[in-house]
């Protein structure tokens, strides 16, 4: 078997990968690092259940081989936060039930850090009236730019109320 | 005291203790893990050595498999094995089965159908090679795929009362409607999955399950090996509707291949395995006849229903269930026939019956009342039976007008124009819908143990599962209220086999019954208590870690501990038990494609006492999520030239997303059930979906005056039938 190799900066530190080029950066993540926060709903791109950031970015996962990551930093949900030392969003979840069974949630949680960086950045999405002004930050942005996160038990409005409360108390702060 | 719950419990215990926890809001206490992506998932087990397995589906729909080409994949890179054993499952199991389902994967009975697992070193090593084993098969060619075209015959008795035919010819008013429902996949979001390890004689299976101790029944088995030797671990479940409440494909063939090969092995079914091979929500066809008198009483309920499986599943969907308890009419008619088609196995999928019956049958209420000329919320609230129809029996608490009421102030009701197309948004039409919601309730047999620990902590255990469904917070909640004990001292260990055998998760009994079990372990310590402390056990008041105002913990010099035990009884027959609700829901369609969007929701719901606001209030709300999927977009579309599944992942099967669900306000009822349950509780969990999509059905008419008779509602449906957009 052909085998490759690389370095990917995961959540802050070095992580050697040395394996079968055809594996996925999820498959790396949840298999070789144990790192298994970062779920698998499908494997094809659909569900959102497998969102990280890679130098950012939110992406799913599954759809991009480990291989292709040398050098790219990448957060999975452990390097949001932890259960002593819980993220302003993971605690919004919690307290907002954003979750059921939980399977959809850290995909959830990636995905909103990411999305809410896009929305500071101007960035525009299909609900946009206006694409060259600000995107207001409304419940229908929100839900838009979510949209590929699926959540079967569908806790929808509570992880909108808790990013919205995200929101809100950054703009206090 | 009897196990079994036989004469209602009046003393409503949980209004009188003093804790303060019961039916709190709180958090989940697995909520940060969750969040954290700490909270570990049956695939994500960590074992060493651990090997891969991967199905290989069949390619088609019914037949023999002649030949597996095994030589050239076993030469693959990193392959160890191929089986296609006799003891590895075609079939899933059915709920609450307790025993092993259909074997021998050499036969096919539907497309997808598992018919080898190759187990690798590395896990694409046996993704590629399932995918590289060739399969000869000899195929069966008259098989029957297709619902529309199969003889049905009927799966029970039907249920008649009186003369349906004779009060629909003398009926003021009537109507006879013919509606179809598609099949639906439970579509939990963590695919199902199975880690095996054997040590020795005795297999630890780390699975995703709904019914533990039915679960090791029938993988015990299945594998031809005891009981006793068989341990399951679910501690978390991804996700559940029905889908996890018998043993899957997965489960079998990793504990046949980690035996075989001596080290642990771990299936996981990719998304497509999972909508082709694991039970599906039956299609419906349903024939609803409402004939009611000049002042709107219904005079006869006719609903017949025609579901499908596959040969020799005993399983047939219960679409009647509501219809025989929730409104009037002495002349009735509910039937159900099956027809047989070699399809994926149907079973339960989230509330089987109510999910597809109510969402007709509340359609039909909806043009009943129209047809009679009368608000949709007074049409139900005139008929409402006092008693159940044909039986007598009276009903244990009903909370159906409260539920109306109180909904249609919130939702706004009174803003509702009675005729179709009136309201009018730009490029929408605006319309809004009622529907009652009705679930049966059951009390299902549950054990449980508490241990007042010496040091003044609580732990409660059960193999109950919780699928998100809030068993980890709402188990402890009841713990630490009998026992004064603060809740942060209350730990819930669930989700292990060798743990006391709870009810397991389904049928929206969970709750009550394990719950229940939990409160009668309690009980028994209590009187342990009040004996210490030589008071007479009504006279206990245990808060805040102190009894009578001791310290608990002065009373005790080692943990206390004790099994509750309760059985359904005779409160369960003589009784009509349900939980009940109403759905309010405001949409817009698309008066040029036939769009439909969701604008608002308001559901109000009454199922006893609520146990833990913000758990149920979500199984609430994830019901009418499943409501929105039902009337709009959730479908299982068969090739019925070959039996394949063409929607068979989440970019064909639409499950609703962020966008599809706006605001949904849920409001919950206070209600006490003493004949439910001795916590005055009764189901939640499948309670928000029953008659949801009625809900939108009937608000699509309101705004655009079409009446559709087939779900999920798509615009190709609508499009051709809606108002002239412009001229309007
Ligand atoms: S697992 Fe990657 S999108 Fe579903
Ligand atoms: S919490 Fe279960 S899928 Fe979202």
């Amino acid at each position: 078997m052909a085998t490759t190799s690389a370095t990917l900066d995961v959540n802050g530190e070095a992580r050697e990968f040395q394996g079968d080029p055809r594996q996925t950066l999820l498959d790396f993540l949840r298999l070789d690092l144990k790192l298994t926060g970062t779920k698998k709903g499908c494997d094809h791109g659909q569900c959102g259940a497998c969102t990280v950031m890679v130098n950012g970015r939110r992406i799913n996962s599954c759809l991009s081989l480990a291989i292709m990551h040398d050098g790219d930093q990448i957060t999975t949900i452990e390097g949001i936060g932890t259960p002593e030392n819980l993220a302003a969003i993971q605690r919004a979840f919690v307290s907002h039930d954003g979750f059921q069974c939980g399977y959809c949630t850290p995909g959830q949680i990636c995905s909103a850090t990411a999305m809410l960086k896009e929305l500071a950045d101007g960035w525009p999405s299909a609900v946009t009236e206006a694409v060259a002004d600000t995107p207001a930050p409304s419940d229908e942005e929100l839900r838009e730019r979510m949209s590929g996160n699926l959540c079967r038990c569908g806790a929808y409005s509570n992880i909108i109320a808790a990013i919205r409360e995200v929101m809100q108390s950054e703009e206090g702060a | 005291m009897s196990d079994s719950y036989d004469t209602p419990d009046q003393r409503n215990l949980l209004d009188q203790t003093a804790q303060g926890v019961i039916g709190q809001p709180l958090d989940r206490p697995e909520g940060a893990l969750k969040a954290c992506g700490q909270a570990t998932y049956a695939a994500e087990h960590d074992l060493t050595n651990c090997a891969e397995g991967v199905l290989v589906g069949a390619t088609i729909g019914c037949g023999r498999v002649v030949r597996i080409h095994r030589d050239e994949v076993l030469a693959m890179p990193g392959v160890l094995a191929i089986y296609a054993d006799q003891a590895m499952l075609r079939r899933n199991a059915q709920g609450t089965a307790g025993e092993a389902p259909i074997q021998d994967v050499t036969t096919v009975d539907y497309y997808g159908q598992p018919v080898a697992l190759v187990v690798a070193e590395s896990f694409e090593q046996a993704t590629a090679a399932a995918k590289a084993l060739r399969v000869d098969y000899d195929v069966t060619t008259d098989a029957d795929f297709d619902p529309a075209a199969v003889e049905y015959e009927p799966s029970e008795e039907a249920d008649e009362l009186g003369d349906l035919d004779r009060a629909m010819d003398e009926a003021a008013f009537s109507i006879d409607r013919t509606f179809t429902t598609e099949a639906h996949n439970s579509a939990a979001m963590e695919p199902h999955a199975s880690i095996a390890d054997w040590d020795g004689r005795k297999l630890t299976l780390y699975g995703s399950f709904q019914m533990l101790k039915y679960n090791v029944k029938e993988l015990a088995d299945s594998l031809g090996v005891a009981e006793k030797n068989v341990r399951i671990l679910s501690p978390y479940i991804g996700g559940g509707f029905g889908s996890k409440l018998g043993i899957s494909h997965d489960a079998v063939s990793a504990a046949l291949a980690a035996r075989e090969l001596g080290r642990p092995v771990r299936v996981t079914l990719t998304r497509q395995q999972v909508f082709e091979t694991i039970t599906r929500r039956s299609e419906t066809r349903q024939r609803l006849r409402l004939a009611c008198d000049r002042q709107g009483r219904l005079t006869g309920i006719g609903h017949e229903a025609w579901v499908t499986n596959l040969p020799d599943e005993g399983f047939a969907e219960p679409v009647t269930q509501a219809t025989k308890f929730l409104y009037a009419g002495q002349n009735r008619r509910l039937a159900l026939s099956i027809g047989r088609v070699q399809l994926t196995t149907a079973g339960s999928v989230r509330a089987p019956g109510e999910a597809v019956g109510m969402q007709v049958l509340e359609a039909a209420m909806d043009e009943m009342a129209e047809a009679a000329g009368i608000d949709p919320i007074e049409f139900r609230k005139r008929n409402l039976p006092a008693e159940l129809p044909g039986e007598g029996l009276p009903y244990s608490s009903r909370m159906l007008t409260e539920a109306l009421d109180r909904g249609a102030r919130s939702f706004g009701w009174d803003q509702r124009h009675q005729q179709p197309c009136q309201r009018r948004e730009g490029e929408w039409w605006i319309g809004m819908g009622v529907a009652s919601a009705a679930r049966v309730n059951i009390l299902s047999k549950a054990e449980a143990r508490v241990t007042l620990r010496a040091d003044g902590g609580v732990l409660v255990e059960s193999d109950q599962t919780d699928l998100g469904t809030g068993s980890y917070a709402i188990l402890g909640q009841i713990a630490a209220e009998m026992l004064g004990v603060p809740i942060d001292r209350t730990d819930v260990a669930l989700g292990d086999s060798d743990l006391p055998a709870g009810a397991g998760s389904g049928g929206s009994w969970g709750a009550t019954s394990t719950g229940s079990a939990v409160f009668r372990a309690c009980e028994a310590i209590r009187a342990t208590l009040a004996h210490k402390l030589s008071v007479d056990v009504d006279e206990l008041r245990l808060k805040d870690g102190l009894a009578n105002d001791r310290p608990v913990t002065e009373l005790l010099d080692k943990d206390l501990v004790e099994t509750g035990r309760i059985e359904p009884g005779k409160t369960m027959k003589d009784y009509s038990q349900a939980s009940y609700g109403a759905f309010f829901c405001e949409a817009a369609v698309n008066a040029f494609t036939g769009e439909t969007r969701i604008r608002r929701m308001t559901g109000a719901f009454g199922f006893g006492r609520v146990l833990n606001a913000k758990t149920a209030r979500s199984q609430c709300l994830g019901g009418m999520v499943w409501g929105i999927g039902s009337a709009l977009t959730e479908a299982m579309e068969f090739d019925h030239r070959t039996g394949r599944l063409m929607t068979h992942d989440l970019a064909e099967y639409h499950v609703p997303v962020h966008r599809d669900v706006p605001a949904i306000e849920v409001i919950l009822l206070e209600e006490r059930d003493t004949v439910a349950s001795p916590l005055q509780a009764k189901g939640v969990g499948e309670l928000g979906i029953c008659g949801a999509a009625g809900a939108v059905a009937n608000a699509i008419y309101n705004a655009c005056g079409v009446r559709l008779h087939s779900f999920p509602m798509t615009p190709d449906k609508l499009v051709g039938r809606l108002p002239d957009p412009v001229g309007a």
